[in-house]
């Protein structure tokens, strides 16, 4: 139905001319889905903008290659003959919901638009057929929702209303581009299986673009391969999963984490203790309980997974552990100090021995401090350091999280994600903490750099004799690294268990529940 | 793994980079450069005044009343027969000082004032800038002609007003500013590194603030040159035989059809000092934003 031959796509700009995409050749069959795998900046997403016109030029620049859609090539159409097209017989869902719809427009209306410019019906027939839509893409109730605004939506709700709107004027190829990498994963899972059922029953055709092979382990029929700009290996589901020839699928294959941890900790006493732990938040008069009686230990030198979808409160008990955010009542025991009690130079002092690594490496450095500048900060502080001999204990941190010397005076925008979250890493090993919370670490991070980060957290552990909370919502990650896993929802514990038996017998329903919605579970099951 | 060797540590000596960086990144602008060259051209003049102009200021001529530049008189004298190059000389004192110290006075209260309000939020944040707003809603005239008449005429207590006035835009914007940052990761992770309040409001936060600062800076100082020549035109200000150059521009305005350099030549004078001004602080601001190209 789509066939894209070798198309090839540059950029220019003032530093010279890239190509983002290299001579690519693919089809999208109806009923079928294609799914393009790539990490981010190997031009899955400009390959897939271009057909439909979308990247803008300049400085984007199509170099040549058909795309054949419906007997016509979409490269030679005039924009306005593109318009027709994109939206009609080709949609779109996006990754972000929240940016991609109008917050000022209900979803109604929004529904509506395409039917009303595209097929000229009536406004009684367009919100008929807006209702069966919301319904179809399992919207609960939609006649009293749909003059909703996108902000009384939840993330997994707003994405299904966005693939509502993009199944409008029935499409015959829908392009969805990373839907489900801002959903937790019991969402993930709904709208896998949602688009699924829809190429089934629509007879559909999908491209499916995502960074994530586990992913579309389970649902695609072809799977594209692509590093920068070039496809290195096309396949079915299967070859590609069974015997895949490319290495760098190989290696995309091996970074999807499975398994578990090898070594057994001999039992130890607890280095952190949290009692009836509470911290609610004041929204207006309600209060909103973030964390509601939280009570768990983690023991010497243990690595304790805290796993949750968001919302469950996960990052705000690392937050109150290290007294980032104001705990409304419990107590936390490190060491036998209370830290919830601590003022001033106690403080300080405690904030030397836990450090807490943030989950988007962009955020968490300052954008105005060379890497130099980041990690001595910390040993200056605590003068583990003075001005003349920090020099070359920064160098040291640097070699530890595996960065090279001559970056020193770089800063963080001109690295890429994983090379800052190394720095992150460095900045908090710094003082030499006992104690580490990781929030995400890894979260927002391509799979093989999240293999290597998660390498080097578990070296660094050994290294430094590390007790860490390891915050996360993906529970392949947290296999492979923690002794034991909290399993928290609404702010409450669910379950507590070593990570091999709450992996073999979940006791708790909920628990069972994320566990099916693990993606690649269909991966694990060809491999076995 | 390798001891560090010399030329590794000497690299990493070099501490606070940031300025360093910035330094570096505008001398290649050009018109930065021309800016500050400029600039410190008139300061150096202005400093050196008393001691090179050609002529006392005050020293008049009245039977040669106003002559049009000649070789005497480089650009002219004024109706008194005062020469007009002493007397730009002489204003570029007073408007260059005004310009920068009411506008150093004003950043400093404004960016301490704002990034205090901004990173401590709630109460002390409410209680910072109702107090900036009942003193935006204070009629300015009012408030200098009170000054001026209780404390008598003074250039210092004009600065000060000034200044005085201009903090309150200055403050609001930093406080944005650091409102923002301080969702920001990075200032939660220097906070769980223990440091204190000061210092991540002077290190982290500053600094990442500093783009919007340097643009309304180099939109206050002529405003401020501006004012001044107003408060002198109404008689608040600087009096004859003093001057400035708001005060030139006023009385060559008046003269214009007759004596044009009367109007010409502190005009041209003071476009050029603004000129420099916006290029200066465009360059300071794309040296300041280390995203910028290095190289």
């Amino acid at each position: 139905m789509l066939t894209v031959e070798n198309l090839s796509v540059s950029f220019v700009t003032r530093m010279g001319t890239t190509k983002a995409v290299d001579d690519i050749s693919f089809t999208v069959e109806s009923g079928k889905i294609t799914a393009i795998i790539g990490e981010s900046g190997s031009g899955k997403s400009v390959a897939c903008y271009s057909l439909l016109g979308l990247i803008p030029q300049p400085p984007g620049r199509i170099d040549g290659g058909r795309v054949m859609f419906e007997n016509q090539d979409l490269l030679q159409l005039k924009p306005e003959q593109l318009r027709k097209i994109r939206g009609r017989d080709i949609a779109m869902v996006f990754q972000d919901p929240m940016t991609c719809l109008n917050p000022y427009m209900t979803i109604g209306n929004q529904l509506m638009e395409p039917l009303l410019y595209h097929k000229h019906v009536s406004q009684a027939q367009a919100r008929k057929r807006a209702l069966e839509l919301l319904e179809e893409v399992g919207i609960r109730d939609p006649a009293s929702t749909i003059d909703n605004y996108p902000h009384q939506f939840s993330g997994g709700m707003r994405q299904r209303v966005m693939i509502a709107m993009a199944l409008i004027n029935e499409p015959k190829l829908l392009i969805a581009d990373e839907p489900t990498t801002a959903l937790d994963v019991t969402i993930q899972a709904q709208i896998l299986q949602l688009l699924a059922g829809l190429q089934t029953k629509r007879d559909i055709g999908i491209l499916f673009i995502s960074h994530d092979l586990a992913v579309v382990a389970d649902i695609a029929d072809q799977i594209v391969v692509m590093q920068a700009g070039r496809i290195v290996e096309t396949g079915d589901r299967d070859a590609i999963f069974r015997n895949a020839h490319h290495p760098y699928t190989q290696k995309l294959l091996q970074a999807i984490p499975r398994g578990g941890k090898a070594v057994e900790l001999p039992a130890t006493e607890p280095l952190v203790q949290v009692r009836n732990l509470c911290t609610w938040f004041q929204s207006g008069k309600t209060s909103v309980k973030a964390v509601d009686n939280v009570s768990f230990d983690v023991l010497r030198g243990e690595v304790l997974g805290l796993v949750g979808e968001s919302g469950s409160g996960k990052s705000t008990i690392g937050r109150s552990l290290l007294r980032l955010v104001p705990v409304t009542s419990g107590e936390v025991h490190f060491d036998g100090i209370d830290v919830t009690a601590l003022q001033g130079r106690g403080l300080k002092n405690l904030r030397r021995r836990m450090q807490f690594i943030f989950q988007d490496p962009f955020a968490s450095l300052n954008p105005r401090m060379t890497v130099y500048d980041t990690l001595a900060e910390p040993l200056l502080l605590h003068g583990i350091e003075n001005r003349s001999t920090v020099g070359a204990h920064v160098l040291k941190l640097m070699d530890d999280v595996g960065l090279a010397r001559a970056f020193v005076r770089k800063y963080p925008h001109e690295f890429s994600g994983g090379q800052r979250q190394r720095i992150a890493i460095g900045r908090a090993l710094a003082t030499r903490p006992e104690f580490i919370v990781a929030d995400e670490p890894v979260s927002a991070l391509d799979v093989t750099i999240q293999a290597q980060i998660l390498e080097l957290m578990r070296g660094l552990g050994r290294e430094y004799g590390l007790t860490m909370l390891f915050i996360t919502h993906d529970l392949a990650v947290v296999r492979q690294l923690a002794d034991r896993i909290v399993v928290l929802q609404k702010g409450k514990i669910v379950e507590q268990a070593r990570t091999e038996d709450l992996f073999e017998s979940p006791q708790q329903q909920y628990t069972q529940q994320l566990l099916h919605s693990i993606p690649g579970r269909s991966l694990m099951e060809l491999n076995a | 793994m390798d001891a560090p060797t010399i030329t590794d540590i000497a690299q990493a000596e070099q501490g606070s980079s940031l300025w360093r960086d910035a330094w570096l990144r505008l001398r290649r602008n050009r018109l930065a450069v021309f800016g500050l060259a400029v600039l410190s051209f008139f300061i150096v003049i202005a400093l050196l005044t008393p001691w090179i102009a050609p002529y006392a200021y005050a020293q008049q001529q009245l039977e040669l009343g106003a002559t049009p530049p000649s070789a005497a008189h480089w650009l002219g004298t004024d109706i008194f027969g005062r020469d007009m190059l002493t007397q730009i000389m002489y204003g570029g004192r007073i408007s260059l000082a005004v310009g920068f110290i009411a506008t150093s006075v004003a950043l400093l209260i404004g960016i301490t004032w704002g990034a205090i309000a901004g990173y401590f939020g709630g109460k002390v944040d409410a209680l910072m800038m109702r107090l900036v707003d009942i003193l935006y809603a204070l009629p300015f005239m009012i408030f200098i002609v009170l000054l001026m008449v209780v404390f008598g005429r003074n250039m210092l207590l004009l600065f000060l007003a000034i200044g005085a006035v201009e903090w309150l835009t200055m403050a609001r914007i930093m406080r944005s500013q650091v409102q923002s940052l301080r969702q920001q990761e990075f200032v939660e992770a220097a906070i769980s590194l223990g440091l204190s309040p000061a210092t991540i409001i002077r290190r982290h936060l500053v600094p990442n603030a500093l783009g919007p600062i340097i643009v309304y800076t180099t939109l206050t100082i002529p405003s401020v040159m501006l004012l001044e020549a107003f408060l002198s035109f109404l008689g608040l200000g600087v009096q004859p035989p003093q001057t400035s150059w708001g005060l030139l521009i006023a009385y060559g305005a008046e003269t214009m059809e007759e004596y044009p350099w009367l109007l010409l030549y502190p005009g041209l004078t003071l476009v050029l000092t603004l000129f420099s001004l916006n290029f200066l602080g465009d360059g300071l601001r794309d040296a300041l934003d280390v995203r910028g190209a290095k190289d």
